[in-house]
């Protein structure tokens, strides 16, 4: 039977999204899955890891050194449970995709990047060429297999679970060459882009950093996350951590709002799980209209208003 | 202090790849190929940081077959002082790749390595960490500003949640992401210095790693595509939409 270990993305207070779906794709893997969450002063992350749905045990690992997520500590650390699993998952964020592969290489294994599904407990499906082909992949039998799970192809677990927390001494040294410095998070108050079940993203139609408050003004209204085409970053509309696309956020709406964006494959690739999408752009003939759900061609600066009023 | 630049050769990123009807791999049969658009970025800033002064020289690295010097002569015509390939038929994975550079990095002795952030064709975003782990020194991955002082860094990375930004003791190895910095253009003169430039090729069997535990990769498909939905005239026909599928 598999033996599964997920190494919980946090911020110190709360457990993110993507710890969730990694139990979602652990359940597809099937056998006994634990969650480790590293941290200083864990104790509610802790505890919402131990309600997600399907958890067997929650091991909270508290030290200064593991305080921030450096991958070369908690790689160290992670590396010190492995014995115990036949499987080491984290989520395809940036936070999982810095630990994990340090992890796999301090194993001594290659590492299964963004698992979209799950064939059987070895073998899993993955995108390459930026989505534009699907390959299967197969780990030795007899290694641990360490893996990313893609997020945006999986459901958050439930969180009605109850499993038992089991507090940990660290087993790892704090590596001193490198040095957490601080954190500049933007964005403020609006959901997060990437578990935002509402999504309004604008184009390089706005045309300036002025043009592109209605778009905030419209996700307020919608209690959605903002997102960019990379496009409207390049211009300087909005800040580089609002891109959406093979080179920015992969994410998995409900729904996506795209105003004013042309469509270009770079875009498209990270918004083609999204539930359902409506694109508004002037250009009749502009390639979003051939992925989107619903479509309206026209002037966004007068249909976002409009569309505003009419939401009441 | 030597700089190490990784460089891979693969499909150009305009090129829209398409899955081989047998599922085989994907169609690169006279297809164009081009420096990893992220390795060209960490060269440039390699580049840079010898411009500075902070580095005597800068060294691009690439495994592969001998087509593979296209590549590496890419990055000598940018201005990297010389090359070194390191000859294999193999298709290496990161793990292997990860340990053959760490057998360059042995003989070289570099204070900075250099990498894309992921490859534009596996898209495995793993060489670095790992290289950084087998080594045990520091990593930083998805670079976005990169300042150094002394035998110091202070690395910016853009993460999910806004800007990340630590300090790193040298040597370390450092991923860079898309708004590092914007490559030059090579120039016609640069090509024709970049042929005399040193290129040294060393087999990877003498460098004594062993290539094992490979991920078996096997069927190849298309992805799934969206359909093209509907159109409607104005925002009011939009909002009625949405409400009739229960998502506003």
């Amino acid at each position: 039977m598999s033996r599964i270990l997920i190494i919980a993305e946090h911020d110190g207070q709360v457990l993110n999204i993507s710890t969730a779906k990694c139990v979602s794709c652990a359940k597809a893997i099937g056998g006994e899955i634990d969650i480790a969450v590293f941290g200083n002063g864990i104790d509610a992350v802790a505890a919402e890891a131990a309600a997600l749905d399907s958890v067997n045990k929650v091991i909270a690992v508290n030290a200064e050194h593991l305080e921030t997520p450096l991958a070369a500590n908690w790689a160290a650390e992670t590396r010190n449970m492995a014995s115990d699993y036949s499987h080491l998952l984290g989520p395809s964020t940036t936070f999982g995709k810095d630990l994990m592969p340090r992890v796999a290489a301090l194993v001594g294994v290659n590492q299964v990047s963004d698992i979209m599904a799950v064939n059987g407990p070895s073998s899993f499906k993955r995108p390459i060429y930026a989505g534009n082909a699907i390959v299967d992949v197969e780990t030795p039998a007899d290694a641990t297999a360490v893996a990313t799970v893609r997020t945006a192809s999986w459901k958050a677990a439930a969180g009605s679970g109850n499993a038992a927390i089991e507090q940990r001494a660290a087993d790892s040294s704090p590596a001193s060459h490198t040095r957490f410095v601080g954190m500049e998070v933007e964005g403020g108050e609006r959901p997060d882009l990437q578990s935002a079940q509402r999504v309004v993203s604008g184009g390089r139609a706005l045309g300036s950093e002025e043009n592109f408050g209605i778009i905030y003004s419209l996700a307020d209204k919608l209690g959605a996350g903002v997102g960019a085409s990379r496009a409207a970053v390049d211009a300087g509309y909005c800040p580089n951590d609002m891109q959406v696309g093979q080179t920015g956020k992969i994410i998995s709406p409900d729904l996506y709002m795209a105003f004013g964006i042309s469509g270009a494959i770079q875009h498209v690739t990270g918004i083609k799980d999204a539930g359902t999408i409506v694109a508004v752009n002037k250009d009749p003939e502009a390639p979003i209209f051939e992925i989107a759900d619903i479509g309206l061609a026209g002037d966004l600066f007068s249909i976002i208003p409009e569309f505003e009023s009419l939401l009441g | 202090m030597k700089i190490l630049v990784g460089i891979k050769r693969v499909v150009d990123y305009n090129v829209r790849v398409r899955v081989l009807p047998d599922g085989s791999g994907v169609d690169t049969d006279g297809v164009k190929m081009s420096v990893n658009p992220f390795d060209e970025i960490a060269l440039e800033e390699a580049l840079r940081i010898r411009e500075a002064g902070d580095a005597e020289e800068v060294i691009v690295v690439s495994a592969g077959g001998d087509e593979c010097q296209q590549q590496l002569r890419t990055g000598l015509a940018m201005g990297a002082d010389r090359a070194i390939q390191i000859q294999t038929s193999e298709s290496l994975q990161p793990l292997s790749l990860a340990r053959a550079f760490l057998k360059v990095i042995e003989r070289e002795e570099p204070g900075l390595v250099i990498l894309g952030k992921q490859a534009i064709d596996d898209d495995n975003s793993q060489t670095a960490q790992m290289l950084a782990g087998l080594w045990d020194r520091p990593q930083a991955t998805f670079a976005s500003k990169l300042v150094l002082d002394g035998q110091t860094a202070s690395v910016t990375r853009e993460v999910d949640a806004g800007m990340e930004t630590i300090e790193v003791d040298l040597p370390a190895v450092v991923s860079v992401d898309l708004r590092l910095n914007e490559p030059r253009f090579v120039k016609l003169p640069d090509i024709m210095k970049a042929k005399r430039k040193p290129l040294d090729v060393i087999p990877l069997e003498d460098l004594e790693v062993s290539v094992e535990g490979n991920i078996n990769v096997g069927h190849h498909a298309s992805p799934p595509q969206r359909e093209k939905g509907i159109m409607v005239e104005d925002a009011a026909q939009l909002v009625q939409e949405l409400k009739n599928r229960g998502l506003i």
